[in-house]
């Protein structure tokens, strides 16, 4: 029972953590077919910003409830401002181009931003940890766990649930699923598929921000951290299906679980697990397992 | 007409020996300075605790010995009376690109030697490239014990001594302070150090306390992975209550912080073989009571000793980055004043400036003041270092507001190194023979 449980816990908050930072991915790919590789930045930038103000409260010995409003205002501020630059300035001028030329486009701007953080907050590593303290830990089924870590579940779960009403219960989702369903058409019925565009992205960038926003109080915050996760990131994303928000959902869930039990079980399989069943899916099911339905055009 | 092939046979004889003279005469004449490649992790995860303390460490003793203030017995100015021009490189990217950038270095720049190397993964790939290409190199930092037990090296030094040392001295100390714990398992990650690292601590406590017991789970998460949750949860599930780690840089920053909030290190008994990086970041909220080593008498554990050299370079260090040398930093300034003996060494017995055969002949088997102790070139065909290592338990300093340790214990190379021209596995597995532990 203590291992089974414990087994689903610590997949649920991997899970958690992938599918924050795998949505806005998704989303991006769903509406505008870019597969932005330039979506480390946004994770790692949120880290930072969110180091850099937890540490402007603890310095000036401010109130510790401004934690949590400082993490969620560095992941909307890295999005708006990274994310409309890259697509106003970069991207809006690529749409045109062959998709791979946007790809390494992206991994540019990628490497780009993460020489910017190095000038911007330096080599030496940021621990911003106060928040992740401040909560402290709770006994789950005779295991500790950190209570911050656990908010991680919830941060997700109130994720997906905005992102389902969204998309199915407001005016702007119904847009947007037009958009992901058909371009053409959609520009065809009066869609302003660029002012769509540019939401979508800085959307996507924001979820982005905000994973490596909220994970920061729990690790080191150095130079190259997002590496790893980009690359978990795209796996989650493949497995799922490109531009598949279910598929983002379940595809963390599947990572993230499958992940836990290797690291139980057989440690020395923990990386393989991720990538066998993604090359699995991609035998059985190339476009993942929950990609969205594409029109055939005659 | 004799005349005349007398006089170009002169011409052709007295041009040669002009060549011949300026050539000979190239390496024995003066120099003013050596040029010389310092290489450690500038950028990323490695950089902040590792590349740039090492970097600053070399910086402060190539300035001293530059200027010539540097302490006896290093007080003579320059490298054989030559400055040293270091150029500093990053070291991230991988072995391939490490491979390239020193080949730049030696056949474009034209260094007189290389300095530095914190992974074990970039000095494996490099020692042979630094033989083939016939390049003095002296590595700082890296620890794995196949540098030299695949092959010895004609070219390539280490004055830091391996990981089996630091392995086995953690066993050591496991078995001398907590002689009842007979259950161990471990995390360290997934590359040469990381798996040398555990595998030389699991031999040794087989030896050391024969009916103690590895767990057959031991963690090895990718290197720089970042998120260690569900690893926490297999190791607190885990009946061993000691936990071996060589975790370093930003891995052994972030795990220390989910472990902490976690109150993993109040139930296990931790044991850090290169963690001290994460002391000082962490400061006060470092936990207490962490098996901490430092890869040899240095960094945290060495700000007691009262060496005049190691009191020097820590004043030296704090005026200058206002902070304490951490491991890499005494490691890299080490490995600078290794080069500075052996030179002055080769020029003593040359009688003038040596060239790089002579400085590689006089640094063999050398033993060499370092700022806490001597150490001796005594492995690896006298190219490989060794060194006391110790460990101590984490204990912060709340009068001096600076983390330390206490309950230190020092174990002597010939305690927790096989002899030379022996293999460590075969060593451990004999039962250590010979060795002299008091």
């Amino acid at each position: 029972m203590q291992f089974w449980a414990t087994v689903l816990l610590d997949g649920l908050t991997y899970a958690s953590y992938l599918f924050i930072v795998s949505l806005g991915l998704t989303i991006i790919f769903g509406v505008m077919k870019i597969l932005n590789v330039a979506h480390g930045s946004f994770y790692a930038w949120g880290a930072y910003t969110a180091a850099f103000a937890i540490g402007f409260i603890t310095d000036n010995e401010l109130s510790e409830a401004l934690f949590l409003p400082a993490i969620l205002i560095s992941a909307i501020l890295v999005g708006v401002v990274l994310g409309y630059v890259i697509e106003r300035f970069i991207l809006r001028k690529m749409y045109n181009q062959d998709i791979h030329l946007i790809v390494l486009a992206t991994f540019g701007v990628f490497l780009i931003f993460e020489d910017l953080i190095i000038i911007t907050f330096g080599v030496d590593p940021y621990l911003p940890y106060q928040p992740a303290m401040m909560l402290g830990w709770v006994d789950i089924v005779g295991l500790n766990r950190g209570v911050y870590q656990l908010t991680l579940i919830l941060l997700a779960s109130i994720v997906a649930f905005a992102c389902w009403y969204g998309l199915t219960k407001t005016k702007w989702g119904k847009l947007l699923q037009s958009v992901i369903y058909d371009r053409e058409i959609s520009v065809a019925m009066g869609i302003d598929v660029t002012k769509v565009y540019v939401v979508t992205f800085i959307g996507g960038a924001i979820l982005g921000a905000l994973g490596g926003a909220y994970v920061a109080p729990t690790t080191s915050v150095s130079p190259g951290f997002a590496i790893d996760l980009v690359v978990l990131s795209f796996a989650v994303v493949v497995i799922g299906g490109m531009g598949s928000i279910p598929g983002a959902l379940i595809g963390s869930l599947i990572v993230g679980i499958l992940r836990a039990f290797a690291v139980h079980q057989a440690p020395i399989l923990e990386l393989f697990v991720v990538f066998a069943v993604m090359a699995i899916v991609l035998i059985i099911r190339p476009e993942g397992l929950f990609a969205p339905p594409k029109p055939r055009k005659i | 007409m004799k005349i005349k092939i007398f006089n170009k046979t002169t011409k052709i004889a007295s041009a040669s020996m002009l060549v011949a003279s300026c050539l000979f005469a190239g390496a024995a004449m003066a120099k003013d300075s050596v040029k010389v490649g310092v290489v450690s992790f500038l950028t990323g995860p490695a950089a902040g605790v590792f590349g740039v303390p090492a970097k600053q460490g070399a910086q402060i003793v190539i300035d001293a010995i530059n200027n010539g203030t540097m302490p006896a017995p290093y007080n003579t100015q320059g490298f054989a009376g030559a400055k040293m021009n270091p150029v500093f490189s990053d070291e991230s990217g991988g072995g391939t690109k490490q491979v390239g950038l020193f080949r730049d270095f030696v056949e474009k720049q034209k260094v007189d030697a290389m300095i530095g190397y914190i992974s074990s993964g970039n000095c494996m790939a490099i020692g042979p490239i630094a033989d083939e290409l016939k390049m003095l190199t002296v590595f700082s930092t890296c620890g794995t014990p196949r540098l030299y037990e695949e092959k010895l090296r004609s070219h390539v030094f280490r004055t830091q001594a391996n990981a089996v040392g630091d392995s086995l001295a953690a066993a050591r100390y496991i078995v001398d302070m907590y002689p009842n714990e007979k259950n161990y398992t471990g995390i360290n990650q997934n590359y040469a150090w990381g798996q040398d690292s555990y595998k030389f601590f699991e031999l040794g406590m087989k030896q050391m306390s024969p009916d103690s017991k590895g767990s057959d789970k031991p963690q090895f998460p990718k290197l720089f992975v970042g998120q260690y949750g569900t690893e926490i949860s297999a190791l607190s599930l885990d009946k061993a209550k000691v936990v071996h780690s060589s975790f370093w840089n930003g891995d052994i920053e972030a795990f220390t912080l989910q472990a902490m909030v976690r109150g993993f290190f109040q139930k296990k008994i931790f044991v850090s073989s290169v963690g001290g990086s994460a002391v000082d970041a962490l400061g006060k909220k470092f936990p207490d009571g962490i098996v901490m080593g430092t890869r040899g008498n240095v960094g945290l554990l060495a700000r007691d000793n009262k060496d005049s050299l190691n009191l020097w370079f820590i004043g030296e260090y704090k005026k200058r980055f206002n902070a304490l040398p951490l491991g890499p930093s005494y490691q890299y300034a080490r490995s600078i004043l290794a080069y500075k003996f052996a030179m002055d060494k080769a020029m003593k017995k040359a009688g003038k400036f040596p060239t790089q055969d002579q400085v590689i002949a006089a640094m063999k088997n050398i033993k060499f003041k370092s700022f806490t102790e001597t150490i001796s070139m005594a492995r690896g065909g006298g190219h490989q270092a060794v060194h006391s290592v110790g460990y101590g338990l984490t204990k912060y300093n709340k009068k001096g507001k600076t983390p330390g340790a206490e309950k230190v214990k020092m174990y002597g190379p010939e305690c927790i190194y096989p002899p030379a021209g022996t293999k460590s596995e075969d060593w451990i597995n004999a039962g250590m023979p010979g060795a002299k532990c008091n």
